[in-house]
């Protein structure tokens, strides 16, 4: 193993390598940082320019601008509130209150130290446990993912609604719907789409993280623009822009970023579940962790907050690239391109390749890790500047974000349907959010939707439509006791708060 | 009786699963599919349910955190303004193109949220409306569509 990680190292580590993951961490965080186009957008992007390259040489770029576009997608989740993503919707539960109150720099600097630590963590992960991993991948079945799922959305509601569960709730349920819009995945049946063309392949999730997220808060800023509470503060530029993270928010990062990565990773590994699951769980597991006086920060610009989903979302992207490189399945859209990318230079990942090729396979590691390292180093001086965005005076601002999130949606569709759809919803959500009904559920239920009834159709359909899949394995039944517990508790802290 | 808009919200809510519910009853599914353990019906049919459920215990159950909004700070002025110049730009879009219908957009917003210098209203409209096209159709290949452009031939 050691003598694969020097190879990896040493390829990785020529000049044209190095100056090609700079150039791609460069050009990942611009293209992460534009509304609709995330990750695997920017990995596509490179995959033409890349076949004239050696394969290590193409690996590499494409790893540069992996992580410079999740790094831009945290940095627009941070400072406007548009989460171009999934795995960085939960950033912005706590990264925009925290830039809000003028501390975006040290958000976006404890945003790029904690995706550091867990993708570090991880990849070392990724080094010892990789090809033992791969089985516990395999054993996870439908009835699994199923339960996982319902425990990422109860645990979600149960920990961004702030006693109003049921609230929260309703939104996964209206999520859940929304994402039953359009053809059905297996039938090819048309649904809710009242005859409309446009409906037909459902309503995209840059459509509705947008009109949920960027435009809904545009829309309050100005609505609630003569609230005496809510005047805009004046902000200095110099704390607006200073990365300097102090020892006591240093020692939360450090109790964090541990239990996260391993959390991250572990989601990771599993095919389908990725970057976002990790994201939301860790979030929720983080506010389980932390004492009764940091949990009433959550969601007010808490570092335990912004850090846990940050260092869960890297780590569970290493975590995708064990069934990836052990057993040749892409367990995400980006992993996905990213294997097509591979099969382009004529390396075929599977179980074969960690005994075979174990060069190729260290080399692919190792140069994602030198992508993150690179990041680091490139990006921290640049943090001042880019966290200059919200200095910009708020007539500016907002029609700026209405702006992208508008053009986020005409990129992908070319239709103005959708841009009307788009306002309509972000007008629904701006009324919802007044009256404290959270959008985060909303949004991991919508992201969720398709796989969740994917998943509950393969198990109705092995157990023969009966309910008995949720018991029958033990996997199942715990992730099952572990959600029925989350909401006995919620049920449980109603009445005791009530007596 | 006044009732509380969490309560009226969570009335509309009832009323939207009941109508989902309706729907999803009537979605049309395979002759062979009909009496299947699952099909396409049977998810939303669930959801429509569920959400009936949840509604009714937010309506009957009492309130334990009353969420208070005063109408008097809510600027309704503002946000209807915005919303149409919205509704307007993606009216014409596709008539007019993204390139003038983007900058006019922008023009418009910065008027209507108050703000009344020209030269920077224009600089952050129809130049910085140019170099975001130039970005994504020059420098990144990704497709723009624009008739206006195509037209004068500033776009192929």
């Amino acid at each position: 193993m050691i003598e694969g990680i020097l190879i990896g190292l040493s390829t990785a580590l020529s000049l044209t390598n190095i100056l090609m993951v700079m150039v791609g961490c460069f050009a990942g965080t611009i293209i992460g940082m534009l509304p609709g186009l995330g990750p695997m957008t920017a990995i596509a992007l490179m995959i033409p320019i890349t076949y004239g390259f050696d394969p290590s040489t193409g690996l590499i770029l494409m790893a540069g601008v992996y992580y410079g576009a999740v790094f831009g997608g945290s940095t627009s989740s941070i400072l406007l509130n548009a989460p171009g993503i999934p795995g960085t919707v939960a950033t912005a539960f706590d990264g925009y209150p925290m830039a809000q109150q003028g501390k975006a720099g040290k958000a976006l600097a404890i945003a790029a130290y904690s995706s550091f630590a867990g993708g570090t963590i991880s990849a070392i992960f990724l080094l010892v446990a990789a090809p033992s991993l791969s089985k516990v991948s395999l054993a996870f079945r439908s009835p699994d993912y199923f339960a996982l799922m319902i425990l990422g959305l109860t645990a979600i509601s149960a920990f961004s609604s702030k006693g109003q569960f049921l609230k929260a709730m309703m939104m996964v349920i209206l999520g859940l719907m929304l994402a039953t819009v359009g053809q059905d995945s297996l039938s090819d049946i048309t649904r809710f789409t009242f005859n409309n063309m446009n409906l037909t392949d459902g309503i995209s999730f840059v459509l509705i993280v947008m009109a949920t997220f960027a435009m809904s808060e545009a829309l309050t800023i100005i609505f609630r623009g003569k609230d005496p509470n809510r005047a805009a503060k004046q902000i200095s530029l110099t704390e607006l822009g200073s990365i300097k993270v102090n020892k006591e928010e240093t020692i939360k990062m450090a109790k964090t970023i541990p239990r996260s990565s391993i959390l991250g990773f572990l989601i990771g590994v599993l095919p389908g579940a990725g970057a976002t699951i990790a994201s939301f769980l860790a979030y929720g597991m983080e506010r389980n962790y932390v004492n009764e006086e940091e949990k009433q920060k959550f969601g007010k610009g808490s570092v335990h907050g912004l850090s846990a989903p940050e260092t869960a979302n890297n780590a569970a992207c290493s975590g995708s690239f064990v069934p990836l490189l052990t057993l040749g399945i892409p367990g995400s859209g980006t992993t996905a391109v990213m294997l097509g990318a591979l099969l382009g230079f004529g390396i075929q990942p599977g179980p074969r390749l960690y005994q075979t090729n174990p060069e190729i396979f260290w080399s692919v590691i190792m140069s994602m890790y030198i992508g993150m390292v690179v990041l680091l180093i490139l990006n921290l001086p640049l943090i001042p500047y880019i966290a200059r965005i919200l200095a910009v005076p708020r007539n500016y601002l907002i029609p700026l974000i209405l702006f992208f999130s508008v053009t986020g949606i005409y990129l992908m569709s070319f239709n103005n349907f959708d841009i009307f759809l788009m306002i309509g919803i972000a007008v629904v959500a701006t009324f919802l959010r007044l009256y404290d009904f959270p959008m985060p559920p909303l949004i991991l239920a919508f992201v969720l939707g398709g796989l969740m009834e994917e998943t509950l159709r393969r198990s109705l359909l092995i157990s023969d439509g009966s309910p008995n899949f949720l018991w029958d394995r033990p996997i199942t039944l715990i992730i099952l006791l572990i959600t029925i517990t989350i909401v006995g508790w919620q049920i449980f802290s109603t009445f005791r708060k009530k007596s | 009786m006044r009732i509380s808009p969490t309560k009226f919200i969570s009335l509309l809510f009832l009323v939207l699963s009941v109508f989902y519910l309706y729907t999803a009853y009537n979605i049309q599914v395979f002759a062979f599919d009909e009496n299947a353990p699952f099909n396409a019906r049977t998810f939303p049919i669930y959801l429509g349910w569920a959400g009936i459920i949840l509604s009714s215990l937010k309506i009957i159950l009492p309130e334990k955190i009353t969420t208070e909004v005063n109408h008097k700070h809510l600027d309704y002025k503002s946000i209807i303004c915005l919303i149409i110049i919205s509704l307007i730009y993606a009216a014409v879009i596709l008539k007019i193109g993204y390139f003038i219908s983007t900058s006019l957009f922008l023009f418009a917003s910065y008027y209507f949220l108050g703000e009344r210098r020209w030269g920077l209203m224009f600089i952050l409209s129809f130049p910085f409306v140019a170099a975001f096209m130039y970005l994504l159709h020059g420098l990144l290949n990704i497709y723009l569509r624009d008739p206006f452009l195509k037209y004068i031939g500033v776009m192929g």
